[in-house]
């Protein structure tokens, strides 16, 4: 899809603004559906359950036309592709390896004693100092 | 065949060479010569090394006596924890890598410097800042008592630096991946023409690895660090537990950078072991494949097995058996380079000079570092072992034995390259031999007391170790002697020695190929591309009192090329 | 693949290339390039050719993107550990932030990711000025972005939202609304006193920019007039950005209107306020909570809207106790993220510099595209992090 150039060196490879456009129209439509999707859950019948995923899959999806188009990987070495995406292979492990673990401690995390911070509540605004003063 | 003239402003002691073509104070300070900052480096951690050492030493004498009355517990505390901090930090990270690296990778590649020269230089300063905030822990802080892995909650709850010294570690961090990165895109594009990767010295692969894991993990370790910063000044509670934080949590990210760190540490110096083994038996390396392949699983590995640091930090049963037996696996790759590296010694000829000396004694020295990490790795001896001297001595062999062993050995190797100036190879080895028995002096006692029970970081102990302890503190004085006595050789070598001809060792990687010491572009002429550990590729030239290609050589003159033996 | 390089010649041995005449060499070590003739002056002296040094400052700044990503992916590992662990603070506290505040940020960053590709395509194209007037407007979105992210942050200051452990104290300190010892132009602007604060800093550069843009052009450096020009209209992103999330954030309080975040301000403004364990026991009190176990360690307190907010939410009792720590997660990463696009703003800032001396060309445009791609990840990030903070349900 990148724009043909004899002229150019062989590292050259400008895409063509067509495309760029309909990335950056595509993306925002993404956008557009994420913040609809998120309202759906509650006036549909439709399990919560998949909020988080379906707003995960869009975002990979808006990843992957940035990394793609905008950031040339389409055309780019192999090697660098493999490289980039090699990160998100350890960003997981450290996810995946980490959360294995801490739902066996997390009990001790919760019945630890809190230092003595202030509890957020909510109040109406005109009401703030009057919780004080009482 | 070239003419005579040529070859002896090739290979003869040139009068302009990068030590001396300009020598100002600015020339060196903003220098952009990947040999110049790589000497200024191995002047920093050099420093950084006997800062620590003294520290160590103080440590050590401290628990000459069982009811330690030197120093009070508090500064006991400080000083275990600042030699661990400034050694792993700022000795021992940049030791191999960013020093003897930086001077030898771009001439191994043929190239003219590294791919990014001001990043470079800039790696150099970020770890004199981080070194110095380190320090100012000291200074300005009331010192540093966490030890040098930082673990909350108690690095939350003191009052000693410990927001200079993460910060400072940060900046270290930092300062490596820049090396890193450098050298990964260097080896990636910088090759010389024809160079492939199976033609490239073991020493590069394993700076390569090395790379990879300085480029993956020190970032977490960044993000670990400015975390700890913002839960010390503002307890932001994702770490402390009384404001609903997971200390463990900090274990996980901590140990993510640094059980690779260990391998940042180790990897480069089994490359050192790989080029030394190899030279001075004037062998072939045996089984070159699986040498460089074995440092990339090693790296790969080491992203796996962090939890093996957290057997008894209340982790769950199935991730401690995972990482458990991911632990055990370390061993093969490891064991691959032992093995392949006896094997080129065998019926080989071998010169026993000063850096063969260090490298049989790493040889010998990581093979009971790394074993005893089995010991270490297997779950329920770890629970009896755990934090107690016997971790201490274990980690000692690798770090110590393994690591400061092949910067010593490989400082020897490269010295006359570097400065073209030969060493007094008996001061050498004497020194080589009390660094050795200061070592084994100093540690071997550990693993006993340590299985006995002595816990670690404990500035009193019960009578009953007495005696390990004294010979232990013994030890460490003779190392201590061992180790100044090895740098002020190469020191006078570097000013007083003998000249020496531009390949002394008979060693066929391209860095051979220059006149010693180099000159500024590192080659004045384009480098004959040969296989690295064909020694018989170079013949000796009575002229020039140094071995040089045959490519160079009077074809009259030298011996017919052996045909190569296939078994 | 990359990793066979398509540099290499066949063959073990490369024959001898001796330099013919070296009689140079020794008398200026310094000069002995081996190509000369062509090596142009863009290429730094240890590359070979302009297609070497791009590879390289390619393959280094997407490694540098690795480190970006692990850099970030201590945030994540945090994020995804607590959401695990207690779904509930983020239902709760994720009400607290404006998710068309998120995605207007969002959309700003898409559309300087669009520019910041044009830019990248016309320096390859050798195009200079368009270069420069899309390096402009990827600058300006930045900005915006900043000023948009400052209203955000500034009304979640004036609502007492800190980090886990700071939670204000007392009503005083709040800010909200008009009180007593504003500033008089956040009251005459109507906005708080603290984004007034935030703002000051874009605000001096905004003025230093525009005077040395005056003099530039008065002693006649052209190019430093109209680089300090486009940095002033740089910064005057960031006060459009405020200015249009201030604007949304009055209409959105005026209006009370009907989203679901607003169930937290029916009848009236409502606001997270801190209490301390007395205070909570004299509001129980005053509420005749028959609830008599008031234990730090459990999950219970008792706002005075309880009733109310349960019949929205008949989940949660009142916020939990650790309810700080979403906020704490929030702070960290959008403040790292805004951070990432300072750097990015100084980096584009170089780049234009660039462009308006003519630096770039078909076969040198290589900071443009390592700018860009540092770009590109900065709005990567947001990507994921939009939907993380803003959209949970």
């Amino acid at each position: 899809m990148s724009d043909h150039h004899d002229d150019l060196p062989r590292f050259n490879h400008p895409v063509s603004t067509k495309l760029l456009f309909g990335v950056f129209f595509s993306l925002i439509g993404l956008t557009v559906l994420t913040v609809v999707t998120s309202a759906l859950w509650k006036v549909s019948e439709l399990p919560e359950a998949f909020a988080f995923p379906v707003a995960m899959i869009i975002a990979t999806m808006k990843a992957f036309l940035v990394c793609a188009f905008f950031m040339h990987m389409w055309w780019d070495k192999g090697f660098n592709v493999l490289a980039f995406l090699s990160s998100g292979l350890f960003v997981a492990l450290f996810i995946g390896l980490t959360l294995m673990d801490s739902s066996h401690y997390q009990e001790n995390i919760d019945s630890f004693p809190r230092n003595n911070v202030k509890q957020p509540v909510i109040v109406p605004i005109n009401d703030g100092g009057n919780v004080e003063e009482t | 065949m070239v003419d005579t003239a040529t070859k002896n402003r090739i290979f003869g002691t040139p009068k302009s060479t990068f030590l001396n073509h300009v020598n100002t104070i600015s020339s060196w300070m903003f220098t952009l010569d990947h040999k110049r900052i790589g000497i200024m480096y191995l002047v920093g951690v050099t420093l950084a090394l006997f800062l620590a050492g003294v520290f160590a030493l103080v440590l050590r004498t401290h628990l000459f006596t069982f009811d330690g009355e030197m120093l009070t517990n508090a500064q006991y505390n400080q000083m275990f924890t600042l030699h661990g901090a400034v050694m792993v930090f700022s000795f021992i990270i940049p030791s191999i890598p960013a020093a003897l690296g930086n001077i030898v990778l771009p001439m191994m590649l043929g190239a003219k410097d590294v791919a990014f020269p001001r990043m470079n230089l800039m790696s150099f300063y970020l770890w004199i800042i981080g070194t110095g905030c380190l320090l100012a822990a000291i200074l300005f802080g009331d010192g540093l008592d966490t030890g040098w892995t930082f673990y909350t909650p108690y690095s939350i709850e003191t009052n000693t630096g410990v927001v200079w010294a993460t910060f400072g570690a940060f900046v270290l961090g930092f300062s490596s991946i820049f090396t890193g990165l450098n050298f990964l895109v260097t080896i990636n594009t910088m090759r010389a023409k024809g160079q492939t990767w199976f033609k490239l010295p073991l020493f590069l692969w394993s700076l390569y690895a090395t790379s990879i894991i300085q480029v993956l993990a020190t970032p977490v370790l960044g993000i670990t660090l400015l975390l700890l910063i913002a839960e010390k000044t503002m307890h932001v509670g994702i770490f402390d537990p009384t404001y609903g934080g997971d200390p463990v949590l900090f274990q996980h990210f901590f140990w993510f950078y640094s059980h690779p760190a260990v391998y940042i540490m180790i990897l480069p110096a089994m490359g050192v072991i790989s080029e030394l083994i190899s030279v001075y038996s004037q062998k072939r390396i045996f089984g070159y494949s699986f040498i460089a392949f074995s440092s990339v699983a090693i790296a790969l590995l080491g992203f796996l097995v962090w939890g093996h640091h957290m057997f008894t930090s209340g982790q769950s049963q199935v991730l401690t058996l995972i990482f458990s037996a991911i632990t055990f696996t370390v061993a093969i790759p490891s064991a691959v380079k032992v093995f392949n590296w006896l094997a080129t010694l065998y019926k080989g000829s071998i010169l026993l000079n000063t850096p063969m000396c260090y490298a049989l004694s790493f040889i010998f020295l990581f093979g009971i570092g790394g074993l005893t990490g089995l010991f270490l790795g297997a779950l329920s001896v770890d629970i009896h072992l755990h934090d107690t001297y016997f971790v201490v001595a274990h980690f000692h062999f690798v770090m110590v034995g393994g690591t400061l062993t092949a910067l010593l050995g490989g400082l020897f190797h490269w010295w006359p390259k570097i400065f073209g100036r030969m060493y007094n190879d008996f001061m050498g080895r004497a020194f080589c031999f009390l660094v050795f028995a200061g070592f084994n002096l100093t540690f071997f006692p550990q693993f006993v007391m340590g299985a006995r029970g002595m816990p670690r970081r404990y500035a009193t102990y019960d009578p009953e170790f007495l005696i390990f302890h004294q010979i232990s503190t013994v030890g460490a004085f003779v190392l201590g002697v061992g180790i100044l006595g090895a740098f002020l050789v190469l020191v006078y070598a570097a000013f007083k020695g003998p000249r020496c001809g531009a390949n002394p060792f008979r060693a066929a990687s391209l860095e051979w190929q220059t006149s010693s010491p180099p000159d500024f572009h590192n080659f004045i002429h384009q480098p004959v591309l040969n296989d690295p550990y064909d020694f018989d590729s170079l013949v000796y030239d009575e002229d020039l009192e140094t071995y040089i290609s045959r490519e160079f050589a009077d074809p009259e003159k030298v011996p017919p090329k052996k045909e190569p033996v296939h078994h | 693949m990359g990793l066979a390089k398509t540099r290499q010649s066949p063959g073990l041995l490369l024959l001898l290339k001796l330099e013919t005449d070296m009689a140079t060499v020794d008398a200026h070590a310094d000069d002995h390039h081996h190509d000369d003739h062509d090596h142009p002056p863009f290429i730094a002296h240890h590359f070979d050719d302009a297609e070497q040094q791009f590879d390289s400052g390619k393959l280094g700044i997407w490694l540098f993107l690795v480190t970006e990503v692990l850099f970030f992916s201590g945030l994540f590992v945090a994020y995804t550990l607590y959401r695990n662990h207690h779904p509930e603070i983020f239902q709760q506290a994720h009400v607290f932030l404006d998710k068309y505040l998120g995605g207007l940020n969002t959309i700003v960053l898409l559309f300087s990711s669009l520019t910041m590709a044009l830019a990248v395509r016309s320096a390859q194209l050798g195009r200079n000025k368009n270069c420069g007037i899309y390096i402009l407007i990827t600058m300006v979105c930045a900005s915006m972005f900043l000023g948009v992210k400052a209203v955000e942050y500034s009304h979640k200051w004036d609502m007492g939202i800190w980090v886990r452990s700071s939670w204000s104290s007392d009503a005083d300190s709040l800010s909200y609304g008009h009180h007593e010892g504003q500033l008089g132009i956040a009251k005459s602007l109507g906005v708080s006193d603290r984004l007034i604060w935030l703002s000051a800093i874009p605000a001096v550069l905004l003025a230093g920019s525009l005077i040395a843009s005056v003099i530039g052009f008065v002693t006649k450096k052209e190019l430093f007039g109209k680089f300090m020009l486009a940095m002033s209209v740089m910064v005057g992103g960031y006060f459009l950005g405020a200015g249009v999330g201030q604007v949304y954030q009055n209409v959105k309080e005026g209006s009370g209107d009907s989203h679901e975040h607003a169930s937290l301000q029916e009848q009236q403004p409502m606001q997270l306020l801190a209490m301390t364990q007395e205070d909570q026991d004299h509001a129980d009190d005053d509420k005749k909570s028959d609830d008599a176990d008031h234990s730090h360690d459990e999950e219970h307190s008792h706002g005075s809207e309880k009733a109310e907010y349960d019949k929205e939410h008949p989940d949660p009792e009142t916020l939990d106790r650790d309810i700080g720590i979403f906020f704490s997660i929030y702070y960290c990463m959008t403040g790292l993220h805004a951070i990432h696009i300072i750097a990015g703003i100084i980096a584009l800032a170089w780049i234009y510099w660039r462009c308006l001396a003519g630096h770039w060309r078909s076969d040198y445009f290589g900071p443009v595209d390592y700018v860009g791609l540092y770009w590109h990840l900065v709005d990567l990030i947001w990507i994921y992090l939009f939907p993380l903070l803003y959209l949970i349900d």
